[in-house]
Formats: structure tokens, sequence, C-alpha cells
């Protein structure tokens, strides 16, 4: 293919790995066959053999691996680099310590069908961040199984239709209403889906809340099943009544889901628990800090009051004994109320090393102290930037700061020019457009992992381009000006969409 | 300001109708075509089909965003817009012309009645804003 | 906390800044009743040297991963080049979120793009996803797409698939209107048996696992065409995707769907997790794939990059209509499974297979050898078999593992009470000659005596 070059660089022009193979090059040395070899035709006939010789696979050497790999790297931002903050992501350091705990051969080696009592060590990693995940949320009940927050959505709006149908009987097929506020993430309503509900949208309030008038009238009618509720809220709100919204669900018989995206505002402040959720997901991946990886693996583990822990997936982790003599641990799949597995095997395992370390190197101290930073990070870019950026809502922001593009859209810079510039001043963008009901929105969530220089210097960037967008509106509407690619063309893109790489005879018939 | 051509009749879901004899074509208007952004997908019923008034027959997609298309007056599906599978883009660039999507047998002449003219659409989108 | 950049001096001039007097006023907005008044009940913050030291002993109690070990059944123990882990250790890679920016994501779409040819390649399909949690949602998902194309609500799912795998899909149907039917297996050949009458308009999808949970590669083509004669997909679930480096694609068999785990791709075993699904399918269903994608795009200037794409199939944007809840996938775990493919390459990936393969058949020789044992299937088989033993397997295995530092396989009995005596066993490239001959020669000694 004849790309015109992002610049003379050939490190800012790597190619995909199939259009840098060379027939004959290899990365690879496997030991020799140590067994008398059995004529390929006794072992499987050619009719189930592979004909193609792998045609089109890449062959190359290792050093042309490791360069390939390097090279794209180096087109990515990454946390190590500097702040990135996305709202609602929680793009926290990820330590380097807790990326050796995972590599320990006596875990990274463990094969899952290994004997209980030949993966103790493991059972118990497992068993002692379910008591810590409790401990936090104030919630007994933990399954670590679901493998990403949507998936903890999920494995816990199924368990609440579990629970209905359970006390309710056959009367449970009325309440099939899951109540979602406008301003949630788009895994909500698709989640309740899976498990059988219709979704009703709850309003916001102009301070930024749940309408509880607005719940009470949707309660009344009798068919909620529950309400999924993402506190501090997608606005960076905590959402104050909380006691009342729980009280007014479950006076109308349903239940309370909390998507605990957010919980990097709360950890070792307050508990959901004690707040009257029943049933919350966490993200490892965002809280606990294990690496987002540019898109996964996460970990969204289920926590839930005792009334719902009948319902959680199997296996379970459980512990036998103690009490003076050895304490050992098992998996327990006799749960006849469970709603099943929702994944192979005991969920991302390497992630519960990670956020268990975690929470060790915190300590109970450490994990308040996170908590307060980054809450303190998110208020000093809310104070910073007050007067430059409109703020939608005027409640004091926890972990992240939502502002609006109102004032710089007037001359024509919008959210998504104001985030590409961003990307000139050397920060990643924050979120942008969500949630959806704030027209603009530009959500940004700091995390504790950032210096207050460091701070000073993003307020200073976002003031700075708020002022290009008036005395200079083409640099931002035309940003970034220093990445090795512009903008691209997405409507092009879906339109004819091109997802795989084909060699380029047959691309040009394709 | 959008572009509201006059012999057209208008939904207040921005799709427009264009009535010859018992037949009538459906598209979507300038002002849904414009806040919608660039069109790359545009999912069209079969041929055969029938739909209600108000009835969803497809759906119109940007890059981020998804809308539903539904029929100003109910009839049965005789042509779809098959070119817009290869040039979606035909939507924005002349939603009234080659943007057309489908044309329908009408179920009830009467139902045209019930939609907007040209001026009442016009005025309808002022209130909008 | 050492993590904390901002020192508590700092962060007390930080409050006054933000006009607070203590940090306590930072959650002013919760209710004074359900703040927290005593600090959580976790223990106090270990060091660096003492948290290693509390991993490594509870590392040093998982006996099973020190021990030469014939289990597969879902995971696989292959080789994995250095490299892998070493290019994963870049902070671009590992400590970057998902790719909403392209401008400074190209690194994770352009990765993302060659994960997804390489799984085309391999499976022999059209388009592939940017990844799914592991092999058992992929399945599920597979299911729950079936449905949506054709419309129809009965899935025939073959009895051999991993039974966890049935597991998964049975929770992942049970509020979408969608019966899950079985299919049989063939107790001579080993291979799904698909009755006369099982097949009608009311079938969405056929659902086989090849090589099956019990080790047999099962004859994709004719079963593709059985489905398709009633207007039904065929779903084909790989779980060892190792097989794909010799076994005739599903795709050129006839599969329209195909979803695989794809740990056996240089990913560690880590105790069955974090892994990644493959899910693939044909280019017509493109618009009905669950998950991320990532398709090219040009800037202004004609320069080529990768961006997400056909995003309005998924919960972002379709919300409670989307394709799937799927957000975060397992992307460093494909990119493991990309250098892992790129670096064993058109070569080495057959390479691979074809030990397996081949130990498997030596294992298999000597083991059906053995007094009293003997194989119950008749289909081939890539690298796992079932042996069924003259004892209780289970007895056998506890025997080896005690007595010979063995993990000889799998007890059928975990997942299938009426196979007391069946054993499931695995062998890869990694499993060398005197590892065979010793679960031979140990499998010989505890049924002898």
């Amino acid at each position: 293919m004849n790309q015109p070059k992002a610049s003379p660089h050939i490190t800012q022009n790597e190619a995909l790995v199939f259009e840098r193979s060379q027939p004959g090059r290899r990365g690879y040395m496997l030991p020799a066959l140590d067994v008398e070899e059995t004529p390929i035709d006794e072992l499987l006939p050619a009719e189930f053999r592979r004909a193609d010789d792998l045609e089109g696979v890449p062959e190359l050497s290792e050093p042309d691996v490791v360069r390939h790999f390097t090279r794209i790297s180096t087109w990515n931002y990454n946390i190590d680099l500097g702040l990135y903050p996305l709202g609602s992501c929680t793009m926290k350091y990820n330590s380097r310590l807790n990326e050796r705990v995972a590599r320990i051969a006596g875990f990274a080696n463990l094969h899952p069908l290994a004997s209980e009592e030949d993966a103790q060590g493991a059972l118990e990693v497992m068993y002692e961040l379910q008591e810590h995940l409790a401990e936090i949320t104030g919630l007994p009940g933990v399954s670590l199984q679901p493998a990403a927050g949507a998936h903890g959505e999920m494995t816990g709006v199924m368990m609440i239709r579990a629970f209905l149908d359970k006390r309710d009987g056959e009367r449970s097929a009325g309440r099939r209403v899951m109540l979602i506020p406008d301003s949630a993430h788009g895994t909500n309503p698709a989640s309740a889906h899976l498990s059988g509900f219709t979704v009703k949208t709850i309003r916001s309030t102009s301070e930024g809340l749940t309408d509880l008038e607005h719940l009470r009238e949707l309660c009344a009618s009798g068919d909620v099943a529950g309400l999924m509720l993402t506190n501090p809220n997608t606005c960076g709100i905590f959402e104050r009544n909380i006691q009342e919204i729980c009280r007014i669900v479950h006076d109308a018989g349903g239940l309370v889901y909390m998507d605990g995206a957010n919980m990097n505002a709360l950890v070792g402040v307050a508990r959901p628990g004690d707040m009257g959720v029943d049933v919350i997901h966490l993200n490892l991946h965002k809280t606990f800090s294990t690496p987002h990886g540019g898109g996964g693996p996460g970990s969204g583990p289920c926590c839930c009051t005792s009334e719902l822990e009948p319902f959680l997936p199997v296996p379970r982790v459980v512990a036998r004994g103690g009490e003076g003599g050895e304490r050992s641990f098992a998996l327990d799949s006799e749960r006849p109320d469970s709603i099943g597995r929702v994944k192979a095997f005991y969920g991302n395992f390497g992630m519960h090393l990670r956020a268990l370390a975690y929470i060790l190197t915190h300590g109970r101290a450490g994990l308040r102290e996170a908590t307060e930073a980054a809450v303190l990070n998110a208020r000093f870019i809310a104070v910073g930037l007050a007067d430059t950026f409109d703020q939608p809502f005027t409640s004091p922001p926890m972990h992240e700061v939502l502002f609006t593009d109102r004032r710089q859209s007037r001359k024509g810079a919008h959210t998504l020019d104001i985030a590409k510039r961003l990307i000139d001043y050397g920060f990643h963008p924050m979120t942008i457009y969500f949630p959806l009901i704030v027209q603009g929105a530009m959500l940004i969530e700091p995390t504790e992992s950032v210096g207050r220089a460091e701070l000073q210097q993003f307020v200073d960037a976002m003031k700075e381009i708020a002022r290009e967008a008036v005395e200079n509106p083409d640099l931002v509407l035309g940003a970034p000006h220093t990445t090795r690619i512009g903008r691209l063309d997405e409507a092009a893109a879906a339109r004819k969409p091109v997802l795989r790489w084909r060699p380029e005879e047959k691309a040009a018939t394709a | 300001m959008a572009n509201v051509p006059e012999n057209l009749q208008y939904s207040k879901d921005h799709e427009w109708l264009r009535v010859e004899g018992d037949t009538g074509t459906v598209g979507i208007t300038d002002h849904a075509q414009n806040s919608l952004g660039d069109v790359v997908y545009v999912e069209l019923p079969k041929v055969g089909e029938t739909f209600a008034a108000h009835g969803t027959f497809g759906s119109v997609e940007s890059v981020k965003a998804v809308s539903e298309l539904y029929l100003p007056v109910g009839g049965e599906v005789t042509e779809v817009n098959e070119s817009l599978q290869d040039e979606p883009e035909k939507v924005n660039t002349d939603p009234y012309g080659e943007g057309w999507m489908v044309r329908v047998r009408l179920a009830d002449k009467g139902e045209v009645d019930g939609l907007l003219t040209a001026a009442e659409y016009e005025d309808y989108l002022k209130s909008e804003e | 906390m050492r993590y904390i950049p901002n020192s508590p001096e700092e962060r007390q001039e930080m409050l006054q800044t933000v006009g607070l007097g203590s940090a306590e006023e930072l959650f002013d907005s919760i209710p004074a009743d359900v703040i927290l008044r005593a600090p959580l009940n976790v223990p106090e913050a270990l060091s660096e040297v003492e948290l290693l030291a509390r991993f490594e002993e509870m590392a040093a109690r998982n006996t099973a991963a020190r021990r030469p070990s014939f289990l597969g059944a879902g995971a696989y123990s292959h080789y994995a080049p250095t490299v892998i882990d070493s290019l994963l250790q870049r902070s671009e890679f590992f400590t970057a979120y998902t790719p909403y920016q392209p401008e400074i994501s190209q690194g994770t779409l352009q990765a993302i793009f060659e994960f997804q040819t390489l799984v085309c390649q391999l499976t022999g399909m059209d388009v592939a996803n940017a990844s799914m949690y592991d092999g058992s949602t992929a399945m599920a998902e597979a299911v729950l797409m079936a449905e949506r194309v054709t419309r129809r609500s009965r899935v025939l799912v073959s009895a051999a698939v991993h039974p966890e795998y049935l597991h998964v899909a049975e929770t992942y149907v049970a509020h979408a209107g969608i019966e899950l039917v079985r299919a049989d297996v063939d107790e001579a050949t080993g291979r799904t048996r698909i009755d006369e009458g099982a097949l009608d308009e009311t079938v969405a999808a056929v659902v086989v696992q090849s090589p099956n949970f019990f080790g047999c590669v099962e004859d994709l083509k004719a079963e593709a065409e059985r489905a398709h004669a009633a207007g039904a997909l065929l779903v084909v679930v790989v779980t060892e995707s190792a097989s794909l480096g010799l076994l005739r694609s599903p795709g050129e068999c006839g599969a329209d769907v195909v979803v695989a785990e794809g740990q056996s791709f240089g990913v560690p075993l880590s105790y069955g997790g974090p892994y990644v699904g493959l899910f693939a399918t044909r280019e017509k269903f493109a618009r009905q794939l669950p998950g991320r994608l990532v398709g090219v795009a040009y800037d202004k200037e004609g320069r080529r990059g990768f961006v997400l794409t056909l995003a309005t199939r998924e919960q972002h944007i379709r919300r409670e209509k989307a394709t799937s809840n799927i957000c975060t996938n397992e992307g460093l775990i494909a990119l493991a499974a990309t250098i892992y493919m790129t670096t064993m390459g058109r070569k080495g990936l057959q390479e691979v297979a074809a030990q397996c393969a081949q130990k498997a058949a030596y294992a298999r020789k000597q083991i059906a050898a053995l007094e009293g044992f003997e194989l119950p299937y008749s289909a081939p088989v890539f690298n796992e078999f079932v042996v069924r033993a003259p004892a209780p397997a289970e007895d056998l295995l506890r025997r080896l593992a005690s007595e010979r530092q063995l993990t000889g396989g799998l007890a059928l009995s975990r997942f299938y009470a009426e196979r007391p005596r069946d054993l499931l066993v695995c062998v890869t490239e990694t499993n060398t000659r005197a590892e065979i001959d010793a679960l031979v020669a140990g499998l010989k000694q505890v049924t002898a005596s």
C-alpha cells in the first residue's frame, strides 16, 4: 500500500505486521519433537486438516516483532506519561509491585481445574479479597466472577430478578420495570435488558440529582423491580438523598442496584451497604488500580446484602474450619437459588491478585487517604476552572467535575475541539459528551495519582484553550496539530467499514 | 435555516411524504439530516412489509447516533431506495431527492390530511428551538 | 501512601486553596449518618517486602502449579515466547485506556486491527471483533446473536460443549426467551449426534465445539450442512485455539459464527483468567456483532489510521437495544494473543499444533496399551482424549499427585457423575517425552496395586 507518510521518521510509519512479513523469517524455536512421529494421515484424515498453509499469517523474526510493537506503542498516550483525566474511568497509577505479584509462578502457572487442595493459596487470595470488598462496601455477600463492570451489572440485575421471582412467585411477572436515571452509563440499560427488564428513565433535577418526585411517581405503578443508580452520579455529585431513594424503592417492593464505577470517591469514607443499597458491582480496574490495558481486562465483583447472597453466581469461594483448627478454602456450587455461572472458571484471577495487593499496600489508612486525595484533586480543578468554563450544576463535586462548552461554543469551539486541543498541550482529554443529559459535557477525573503542579498545568492549559477559542478559534478547531495523524474521517470509516487486512491483490477485488 | 419544500407533507418526527396518486414517497427532512450529522447507514424494510401510521420502518445512523424512522402514514412498502446501502451520504446531500427512503401504497389517503404543511412544519421547527 | 504524589502538607495547602478547613469537609454532601466514624476493618499497610513475602507464601500453597500437568479442558499450557510479556509491560500498552481518542491511541488501535485480522485468518471468517471476556461468554453472546439474526428462539447445543460454557449460556439466556436444547454425544464416536427431527424452522443455531470437550474433532462440514438445510446458523466453539494451526478452519467448513478461547495464544493459566474471547462471523452479520470493532480511517492528508467503528451497535449509543452490554473487553490479553500469533507466525502456529497432535498420539497409544485401559471414542483427536480407566479416575489422580508428583488430567466425574472411570488427558508441546513416560508408568503403577 502506498500511504502518505505521517512524517519521514521511520518509527512514525510502522506498517501492519502483514505488510512487514517476509517469507522464511521466523521468531520462535521449539524443542525438537521427542516422540516417534506418527504419519499425519493416521492421526487426522486430510479432510479435517487445514489446506491453506495459513497463507497471509505473518512471518517475522523476533527483532521484527519487538520493533513493530515498540514502535506502535509509542503512538499511545498512557498513565505513566501523565494525567489521564477520563471522568468515571478512574485512571490512577498502576503499581509495578502489583504486576510483579500477578506474575509469581505459583499463581501464573496454576490451572483453574487443579484440585482444591492443590490451589489453597489462590483460593485464599480470592477469599481474602472478598472479605475486604465486603468490608469496603458494607455488603457481606461477594462474588469475584464477573469479568468487567457491565458483566457485574448483568450479574447484579439477574440476582434482583431471581430474588423477586423467589419472593413473589408468579406475581413477579408483574415487576419487570428497571428504573435508570437519564444520566446513567449505557451499560445499565443494556444489562437490564439482558435480564428481561423494561427500562424506564428517571429525570434528573436542575441540581443534577435524581428527581425524587419522578421516582415516587414511577414507583407508584407497582411494577418496579428496582433502580440502577450510580453514586456519586455521573455528574460527579453525591446523591445526598440516597437513603430516601432507597426507602422509596424498597417501599415499592423493589431493590436498589448501585453502579460502583465511582467508588473512588467513597472508599473508607462511606459504604453503599449503610446507605440502603442492596447490590453493587465494583470495577477493580478503576477503584482498585488494576491496569486498563488499552480496554481490559477488567474485573467487576458483585457485593450484596445477606438477603441476596443465595443468588450470587456459583461457584462461591468459601472458608472451612478455623476457630483453632486449620482453616481451608473451597469452591462451593451447592447453591440452589444461584443465578448460575456468568463465566467459565472463577473470574479474572490475575486482577484479583492485583486488587488484593492494592488493598494490602494501602492498608486501612491509605485507602481513605487515597479517596481524600482524589476528591481534593477534583475540587482543585473545579475551583481552578470555575471562572473559565460553565458548570451545569452548583453542588460541590466529589472525585470528578463536570463542565460544558457553553461559553466557548458561541465562538464555534465545541467540546470535541477543546478535547482535541488538550492533546497538543500533552494531556489526554477528559470524558466528553457524557453524561448525555448535559450538552457539550466535559467530565474530568484527575484521581489521586497526580501532583499539584501537574494539576495546575492542566488548569492553565484549559484556560489557555478557552482563550484560544475566542482569539484564534482555527487553532482549536483544527486540533490536534502535534500528533502523527490528524482527526480521522469516522463517517467514511463507518460507511465502508474495512475491519481486517487483506492481501493487496485480493483487497482490490473485495 | 433548514430547507422545507412547499409541495410535501411533514410529520413531527421529521419525515416528509410526497403523494402521487395512491403512492407515497418518504424520507427524512433537511432539518433531520442536519441534526443527525453524517449519515453512515440506513436500515430499510423489505418490499411487501406493511406498517401502520407512525410505525417504525427502519433506522438511520450517524457515527454516534441512531434514529428510528417512522412512517408518516400507514401502507405497504412497494419500493425501497437500495442505493442508500452503498451511498447513505445521499440522505445528507439530497434529503428530498436521491435520499428518499421508501415508497408505500397508502392504506388510507385520509391520513395525509393529518400531516403538517410546509408552513406548519416550519412553525413547528421554530417552536422546537 | 507512596502512590499519592501530594504530601500531607501540600494537601493541607490545597484544602485552603479550595476554601476548606479539613479533609472531612470534602465529604459534606454525604449525609452525616452514613459517614464512617471508624477506620475500615482491613489490615494496616504492608511494605513491599512484607507484601511479596505474603503473596509468595500463598503462591507456594498452589502445589499444582509446580507439577508436570496433563490438565486441559478449557485452559492449556503452551510455550509463551518471552517477548510477549516483555512487550505487554510497556506502559504505553498496559496503562492506556480504551482507545476513545484515536489520535493518541493508534498503537492500541493498530494492534486490535491486527488481532481482528489474525482471528479471521485462523478461523477462516470475514470479520472478528476486538475481543470478548473469554470463550464461555463469547459462546453465550453467539447464542444471543443467532436469535437476533434468525428471529428464531431455539438453539441446539451439543452436549460435548465445555460444561461450564453451557452453564454460562444457560444463565445468559434465562430471560431472553431462548430455549437451549441438548444434542447428545454419540457414545461410539464421541461426536455430537444431531437426531432426525431435532432441526426444524424454529432452530436459530446449532452450537458445537471442536475439538469437543472429550477431545474429539467434530465433522463440522456435515454439521454445517445439516444446520443450513434447516435455515439455522452453525456456531463453532473452540476452547483449544492451538488446534487452529492444524485443523481445517471452521469457516472453511461452513461455520456462520466462530467463538474461541484465546488463552492458548501465549496467555498464562492464572487460575482461570484473565483470558480472551475470540468472536468472528460472516461479513453479512458484521452489524450484528457484539463488542468493539476497529476499522481503517484516513485523516485529511490521506494518512492511514484506525478508529473504533460501527459503534451504533453498542450500549453507549443504543442502550437497551444494543447488541450486547459489553464495554471493557480483554484488550491487553488480545494484545498478548496478537504478539503470540505474530511471533509464532505462519510456521510456528502449525508446528505447535503438529507437536501437540504428535505427543498426544504418543501418549494415547501408550495409555491405551495399559492393562484395563480403553479408549471409548473412535473420532480423531487433536491434543486431548478420554481414557476409560479400570478404577475411579479421581483415585488415580490423587495417587499420581502424591506418589508421582504429576497432575494426570481431569476426572470427568467432576462434571459428569455417570463417568467415574473417565479421565480426560491433555498433552501439549510443553510436555516432554519423559513426562509422558512418567504418566504412563504412573498409571500402570497405580492401577496394578
